[in-house]
C-alpha cells in the first residue's frame, strides 16, 4: 500500500487559496463597513470545500493515476474491459505459456468482459424502475394527502415520515426478516392456504427495498408543490365547466410539475447509487453499480481503489449530467429547489 | 484606500502562514494516536485492536486489577479496515489480531515488531503443531491466539446424503438451499480444494475452473452472506452453508439439528494470531497482555466464551472431555492433515482472483 501523499506545491496551493479566500472576506468586512451576510456563509464555503470540493478532487485524483501515483487512463480502460488490469497483471511470459498450450484468452477467462458496463446500464434500469414505480404510488398519494377535504391528509404525511426516524439499514434488515421462506408474510401466506412464496433474494425483493426506502422522496417534494397552490384555480376550473378530470388535467398536472421534477431527481439519485439494500435483500446474488465500487474500495488490492475511483467518476458524471437536463425543466427550483 | 487593502492582504497572508506552520505535519513527527478513550495512550496501558466480541471482556478487567495496566479497547470488523487503520496512526495500537495471510503480508512490509519471548514465559503451553506456523516460519512475529477451520454446516432434517464431500453443494437435490461464503478467497479456496487444486494456486487456467464451476452453482444458491449465514442456519432457512468452524459451533449451540463436516478433499485452516505493530508505543504492556492471555486458566476463559479452537495445549487439559469428545472444536489430525493455510497472495495476482470473482457475481 502506497500512502498518498500530498505534493509540496499542494500546500503552497491550498494556502494560496486560503490567503485568496480571507482576502476576499477582509475586503467585505471593509466595503460593507461590518459583518454581512457573506461573512455569515463563510464557514459554510468551508465546510462544503472541505467535504465536498476537496474529497471530488481526490476520486478525480485517483482515477487519472495508479497506486504509484502516475497519471494513466488504466482505470478507465478498464471500466471498458473489466479484464484489463487482470491480463496486465499476468506475467506476460506465463501468458504465452499458456498460449501456447492452445488456450485462448476465453478458455483462460480473460478475454473482453464488460462486466462494469453491463452493470451499470442493469442499475440505471434498476433506477429507473424504482422512479417510475415511486412516481405511479407516490402522486396519489401525495394528491390525496393535500386534498383539502380529507381530514386524515396530515395523520398520513405524519406515517410517511414515521419510518425515516428510523435507519434505513435497520428497515431493510427487518424487511429482509418479513420476506424470508420462514419469515411472517410467509407464515400468514400458508395459514391463508396460498403457501410459501420466494419472496427473498430475488431481483423483486432488491426492486421492493428501493421503492419502499425511497417513497417518501417522490411523496413530499409533491406533496410541498400541491399544498402550497392555490385551491381557488381550481375552483376557477370547476366555475368555469371543467369536471373534476379536466381540472386535474389542465390545472393541477402542470402546476405540480417543479414538484414532481424535484421527486424524481431526489428518488433517482439514490437509487442509481443503491447498495448494500441490494446485498441484504438480493442475498448478494444481485449487484448494483454500487455495490461493484463498495467491492473496489473494500478490496486488499490497492489497485482497485484508483480503478473504483474511476467508476465513481462515471457515474458522477452521469448524475450531474440527468441533473443538467431536469433543472431546464424546474428552472425556478419551486419543487424544493433541490435540482 | 488601495494601501488599507494591502494591509489587510498582508494580514491575511501571515495568519494563513501561521496556521500552515500549524498545520502542516513535522518531518519525523508522529500522528498522535487516535483513541475512544480519555486515558493517556501511553504510560501505564495497553492499546489492543481486536475483532468485536473475539475476547472475553472480564479478561481485561482481571489483567487491569493483576497488574495496574489499563487496556484501551478498539475494535475492527474487517483485516481490510484494520491494516489502513495500523498504517495511518502509527503508534495507536499495540496489540493487533490480524488474520493468518494478513501477518503474512504485515511481515513482508515490516509492519511487525520482534516479540521478545522471555517477556511472554506462557508461549510454552502452546500446541507444538501450531508454533513456527507458514505465516512466520521462524515464529518471531506472532502468537496463536484461536485458531479452526472452514467446512459445511447442514441441517440433519434436510440432508439425507452423507456430507463427506464439497460435491454435495453441486447437488440438483439442494438447488436453493445452499449458502455460500461472500468472500473471495474462501469461496474461491473450497472451489479450488473440490477441483483438488491447492486454496493458493495462481495458475489462470485453475482459477477459470473453479470460476466456470462457481458460475454452474449460482442458480442454485440461495444467497451469499457472511455474518447472516449462521443465524440463517438456526432459523432453519437453508439445508447446506459454508462455514467458518466458530460460527458451526454457535448455530449448533442454538438448533440440535445441525451439524459441521470439513470435506474430504480438504478444506482452510486458519489461526488468529496477536501480533505487536512496530510502531508500538507500549510493547513491554503488549507483551505482558500475550504472557497473561497464554496462561491456562485464562485462555480457558476465553476458549470457553468465544468458543473456537484452542491453541493452548494446557488449557485444553483443563477444559476435559468437554472440548477434546467435540469434533467440530477439535478435529482430528488426519482432517488437519488434510487442509491447508492460505498464503498472501500479491496485489498483482489478487486481481486476477478479483477479476474471476467479479465474473462470478455477475453471471445471471
Amino acid at each position: 500500500m502506497t500512502d498518498f501523499q500530498v505534493p509540496v506545491w499542494g500546500y503552497w496551493v491550498m494556502g494560496a487559496g486560503l490567503a485568496a479566500f480571507l482576502t476576499l472576506v477582509g475586503m467585505y468586512v471593509k466595503k460593507n463597513r461590518g459583518f454581512k451576510r457573506p461573512l455569515f456563509a463563510s464557514p459554510y464555503v468551508l465546510w462544503l470545500a472541505l467535504f465536498t470540493v476537496i474529497p471530488c478532487l481526490l476520486v478525480a485524483y485517483f482515477s487519472f493515476t495508479d497506486p504509484a501515483g502516475n497519471f494513466t487512463l488504466d482505470n478507465f480502460k478498464n471500466f471498458w474491459d473489466s479484464n484489463y488490469n487482470a491480463r496486465k497483471a499476468i506475467d506476460p511470459k506465463e501468458l504465452e505459456s499458456y498460449l501456447a498450450m492452445g488456450l485462448s484468452l476465453e478458455d483462460l477467462g480473460l478475454a473482453r468482459n464488460a462486466i462494469n458496463i453491463d452493470t451499470l446500464v442493469f442499475s440505471l434500469w434498476m433506477a429507473f424502475l424504482c422512479t417510475a414505480i415511486c412516481l405511479l404510488l407516490g402522486y396519489p398519494a401525495a394528491h390525496i394527502m393535500a386534498d383539502r377535504e380529507f381530514k386524515l391528509g396530515p395523520t398520513l404525511v405524519i406515517l410517511f415520515i414515521v419510518p425515516m426516524w428510523m435507519n434505513f439499514l435497520l428497515r431493510t434488515i427487518a424487511m429482509m426478516s418479513l420476506l424470508e421462506d420462514n419469515g411472517l408474510i410467509n407464515n400468514v401466506l400458508e395459514m391463508m392456504g396460498v403457501g410459501r412464496q420466494k419472496l427473498l433474494n430475488n431481483l423483486a425483493a432488491v426492486q421492493l427495498g428501493m421503492v419502499y426506502n425511497f417513497l417518501p422522496f417522490m411523496v413530499f417534494p409533491i406533496y410541498n408543490v400541491l399544498n402550497k397552490m392555490d385551491y381557488k384555480l381550481s375552483e376557477a376550473a370547476m366555475d368555469l365547466g371543467c369536471d373534476k378530470w379536466h381540472t386535474f388535467y389542465k390545472v393541477t398536472l402542470p402546476l405540480s410539475v417543479p414538484g414532481v421534477v424535484s421527486g424524481i431527481t431526489m428518488v433517482f439519485m439514490p437509487a442509481v447509487t443503491t447498495f448494500y439494500i441490494s446485498r441484504l435483500l438480493g442475498g448478494g446474488k444481485v449487484q448494483l453499480f454500487g455495490d461493484l465500487i463498495e467491492a473496489k474500495f473494500l478490496s486488499t488490492s490497492l489497485n482497485e481503489w484508483n480503478v473504483g475511483s474511476a467508476l465513481s467518476l462515471i457515474m458522477m458524471i452521469l448524475i450531474l449530467a440527468s441533473l443538467g437536463l431536469l433543472r431546464k425543466a424546474d428552472p425556478e427550483g419551486e419543487g424544493g429547489g433541490i435540482v | 484606500m488601495k494601501k488599507k487593502g494591502l494591509i489587510i492582504a498582508l494580514v491575511a497572508l501571515i495568519a494563513v502562514a501561521a496556521i500552515l506552520i500549524f498545520v502542516l505535519p513535522k518531518k519525523g513527527a508522529e500522528t498522535p494516536a487516535t483513541s475512544t478513550e480519555q486515558v493517556p495512550a501511553t504510560g501505564k496501558v495497553v492499546n489492543v485492536y481486536n475483532w468485536y466480541d473475539y475476547m472475553d471482556e472480564e479478561v481485561f478487567d482481571l489483567f487491569e486489577q493483576e497488574t495496574g495496566i489499563h487496556v484501551n479497547r478498539m475494535y475492527f470488523t474487517t483485516n481490510e479496515d484494520m491494516m489502513v487503520q495500523v498504517r495511518v496512526s502509527p503508534g495507536a495500537y499495540d496489540l493487533v489480531f490480524p488474520s493468518d495471510y494478513c501477518v503474512e503480508r504485515m511481515i513482508r512490509e515490516n509492519m511487525l515488531a520482534e516479540i521478545n519471548f522471555d517477556n511472554v514465559p506462557n508461549f510454552s503451553n502452546i500446541s507444538k503443531d501450531l508454533v513456527n506456523p507458514d505465516y512466520d516460519p521462524e515464529n518471531k512475529y506472532s502468537v496463536p491466539f484461536m485458531w479452526g477451520t472452514v467446512g459445511i454446516l447442514y441441517n440433519t432434517k434436510l440432508v439425507s446424503d452423507p456430507v463427506d464431500s464439497w460435491g454435495i453443494l453441486w447437488n440438483e437435490k439442494y438447488a436453493d438451499n445452499i449458502f455460500m461464503l461472500d468472500s473471495i478467497r474462501d469461496t474461491m479456496g473450497v472451489t479450488l480444494k473440490y477441483l483438488g487444486y491447492s486454496m493458493n494456486t495462481r495458475e489462470v487456467p485453475e482459477l477459470k475452473a473453479a470460476t466456470d464451476k462457481l458460475i454452474e452453482q449460482k442458480p442454485m444458491v440461495k444467497a451469499y452472506y457472511v455474518d447472516e449465514t449462521k443465524d440463517k442456519m438456526v432459523a432453519g432457512e437453508a439445508a447446506l452453508a459454508v462455514v467458518y468452524s466458530g460460527d458451526a459451533l454457535y448455530a449448533m449451540e442454538k438448533n440440535e439439528d445441525l451439524a459441521y463436516a470439513v470435506p474430504k478433499e480438504g478444506s482452510n485452516v486458519w489461526i488468529d494470531p496477536m501480533v505487536i505493530p512496530a510502531t508500538a508505543k507500549n510493547k513491554e504492556n503488549a507483551e505482558k497482555l500475550i504472557n497473561f492471555l497464554c496462561r491456562p486458566d485464562i485462555a480457558k476463559k476465553n476458549c470457553e466464551y468465544i468458543w473456537y479452537s484452542s491453541p493452548n495445549a494446557a488449557a485444553i487439559e483443563l477444559m476435559g472431555e468437554d472440548y477434546t469428545e467435540n469434533t467440530t472444536i477439535n478435529p482430528s489430525p488426519d482432517v488437519i492433515q488434510r487442509c491447508e493455510f492460505f498464503h498472501d497472495i500479491p496485489d498483482d495476482k489478487l486481481t486476477i482472483y478479483n477479476s474471476f470473482w467479479g465474473q462470478v457475481k455477475n453471471a445471471k
